[in-house]
């Protein structure tokens, strides 16, 4: 096991990691911005440096200095969290070059996944149901046009090196699907620096549920079962649950077994996600593979049992996977609410400045996984996100009703968050049915 | 035996940060620091020898542990008033602080030399890269806050300039 690891992150995630370490008697050393010198999560490592001013780019993005940091603290081992560097193959590369074990995949497997079109053709291989589409990038208009039709419209033109939703476009027929093709494709040149486009089948109504998969250095791979993560805004994800209700065993097994045999193929170690959109009937199409910890894996530790970041930690570490597939049981129900400090009422404005009151939920089956205290002041150079509430219960009707009771007692002052959202969409019709779609948050806010 | 600097590094550290009660343990002893308000800080150091020991209610013996524990220390002095019309380099990167080119050089800068803003003050290393620091400023090193060999992260004061 190592003895002391690195925290290239900060907030909520670098807590999470901070704490896991501290259960397993390994050191932590978090990094740190000009901007979060005073947060309180900090202390609670056994060491802190900091790497640089407020922006992301000459901090937590900055691969020199987080390496510096690694190595006059002298780590075994440095974990990413999810954002910032967790899904860059130069980071896990400078790693291994530096000696320091990266808490993730090898660069190799990381880039082979990441990649839209590569991770296609090896889902393809595993058996994971992918969007019939083009099986690479476009080479022009005509061949897109006549892939489409045998497909059949809709379709949608994504970027190969995209993500969240930028350099995509819906195309109903063929003359919409033309003049896309260059307006996608330059998008994507301008955002990713590659103007590579290919196009699949767009499903309306689709839900996003995704499969939680974790392996060892030795080829032994497990999934965890699947989160739903339809309530969406802006391609951002705002509940999260598992697992997916009206979604049997029997339905969603063979999808997670061909998961775990993706990463297998890919000689992919650690924790990763493989995300799809399930139509109506209750069909599959394989969105993407995040090659790192989710921001939502509570919802998984609560319904299995398994801590997630402290198994990263031990497949890196070199141990074997301590889980077998048998081991996996699903016991009752968890949502997790994604609580940002935004004004709903003005266009989710964001909400930077001090926290004076911060009154958490707590009781039976309630976790708070946040770095937020009184006091705090939440900086304005990183993502909204201050706090995951997450709720655990017998079953998914108890679960929400927990959750409704758990955002009344959760009070913060004077900043303004999406709690009043949240109890919103709790009562929501559709949501207790289980049945919104990917869109149907953006239409209830209209 | 107790080294009695140390001794009166803890109880500066404990009067420095605030502190009621510090224990260090290490494999050849262990040292209990308490601290009452307005009371000098009493020091019980348990080492693995019961032979040797040191406490506070000793009368005559040891001299040094004697007054080590008699005297309250000094209070720390004012961080703002020393620094007063001082211009501090501080560090733009993360890396080990080294004084000199190599271990038999004379060190780049130490109290009394003098700068210029293109002065090369130390080097910082990181990942096997030796990185030139300059005083930034014109005048007179006053200070030097850091030890050779020792990790820094950003923006640490390394030097106190007195400007010209």
């Amino acid at each position: 096991m190592f003895s002391r690891i690195l925290i290239a992150n900060r907030g909520e995630i670098a807590l999470r990691i901070i704490r896991a370490c501290r259960e397993m008697g390994v050191e932590s050393v978090c990094v740190y911005s000009e901007a979060d010198r005073d947060a309180p999560y900090l202390k609670l490592a056994d060491q802190a440096i900091c790497i640089g001013p407020p922006s992301a780019k000459e901090s937590y993005l900055n691969i020199a200095r987080i390496i510096a940091a690694a190595e006059v603290a002298n780590v075994d081992a440095i974990h990413p969290g999810y954002g910032f560097l967790s899904e860059r193959p130069e980071f896990a590369q400078a790693c291994r070059d530096c000696k320091i074990e990266f808490i993730g995949p090898t660069p190799e497997a990381m880039a082979r996944l990441g990649d839209k079109v590569a991770c296609k053709k090896a889902a393809k291989e595993a058996g994971v149901p992918v969007f019939p589409g083009s099986p690479d990038a476009l080479e022009d208009e005509d061949e897109a046009a006549s892939i489409a039709a045998s497909i059949g419209y809709p379709v949608i033109v994504k970027a190969s090196a995209g993500g969240g939703g930028r350099g995509m476009r819906v195309c109903r027929d063929e003359a919409a699907l033309r003049a896309s093709l260059k307006s996608a494709s330059t998008e994507a040149q301008a955002a990713f620096g590659n103007g590579a486009v290919f196009i699949e089948k767009f499903l309306e109504n689709a839900q996003h549920v995704e499969i939680q998969v974790i392996g060892d250095k030795f080829g032994s791979a497990i999934h965890l079962w699947e989160r739903n993560c339809s309530m969406q805004r802006r391609h951002q994800k705002v509940i999260e649950e598992a697992p997916s209700p009206g979604l049997s065993r029997e339905k969603i097994r063979p999808v997670a077994e061909a998961a775990v045999r993706l990463i297998q193929l890919a000689k992919y170690h650690g924790a990763a996600t493989c995300e799809f959109l399930m139509d109506a009937e209750q069909n599959f199409y394989m969105l993407e593979v995040n090659t790192r910890v989710q921001v939502e894996h509570p919802v998984t530790e609560e319904i299995t049992g398994i801590d997630i970041v402290k198994t990263m930690i031990r497949v890196a570490a070199g141990e074997k996977l301590p889980y077998a597939q048998k081991d996996v049981q699903i016991r009752g129900h968890a949502i997790e609410c994604r609580i940002n400090a935004e004004d709903p009422a003005r266009n989710f404005m964001p909400q930077p400045g001090p926290v004076s009151k911060w009154e958490p939920p707590g009781g039976p089956g309630v976790r708070m996984d946040t770095h937020v205290v009184t006091g705090y002041v939440v900086p304005k150079f990183y993502d909204s996100m201050i706090a995951k509430l997450i709720v655990h219960a017998d079953d998914r009707e108890q679960c929400i009703a927990r959750t409704s009771r758990a955002l009344r007692e959760f009070k913060v002052e004077p900043i303004k968050t999406t709690i009043a959202l949240h109890q919103r969409l709790m009562e929501d019709e559709l949501f207790r049915k289980g049945t919104m779609d990917i869109h149907y948050l953006e239409r209830l806010l209209k | 035996m107790i080294d009695i600097r140390k001794l009166k590094e803890l109880v500066r550290l404990m009067v420095d940060n605030d502190l009621t009660e510090l224990n260090l343990q290490d494999q050849a002893e262990t040292v209990t620091v308490k601290r009452g308000y307005g009371q000098a800080p009493m020091i019980h150091a348990a080492p693995v020898h019961p032979s040797v020991a040191l406490g506070a209610t000793r009368a005559g013996g040891d001299e040094e542990a004697g007054s080590a524990a008699a005297t309250p220390p000094p209070p720390p002095p004012p961080a703002a008033d020393s620094e007063a019309g001082l211009v501090a380099v501080v560090s733009p990167m993360v890396g080990t602080f080294y004084s000199a080119a190599n271990p038999d050089s004379p060190p780049f800068s130490a109290p009394g030399t003098v700068v210029s803003t293109e002065f090369t003050v130390c080097l910082i290393e990181a990942m096997k890269v030796f990185n030139e620091i300059k005083a930034g400023v014109n005048g007179t090193v006053e200070r030097v806050l850091v030890q050779n060999g020792q990790a820094i992260e950003y923006g640490q004061k390394l030097f106190l300039v007195r400007p010209s």
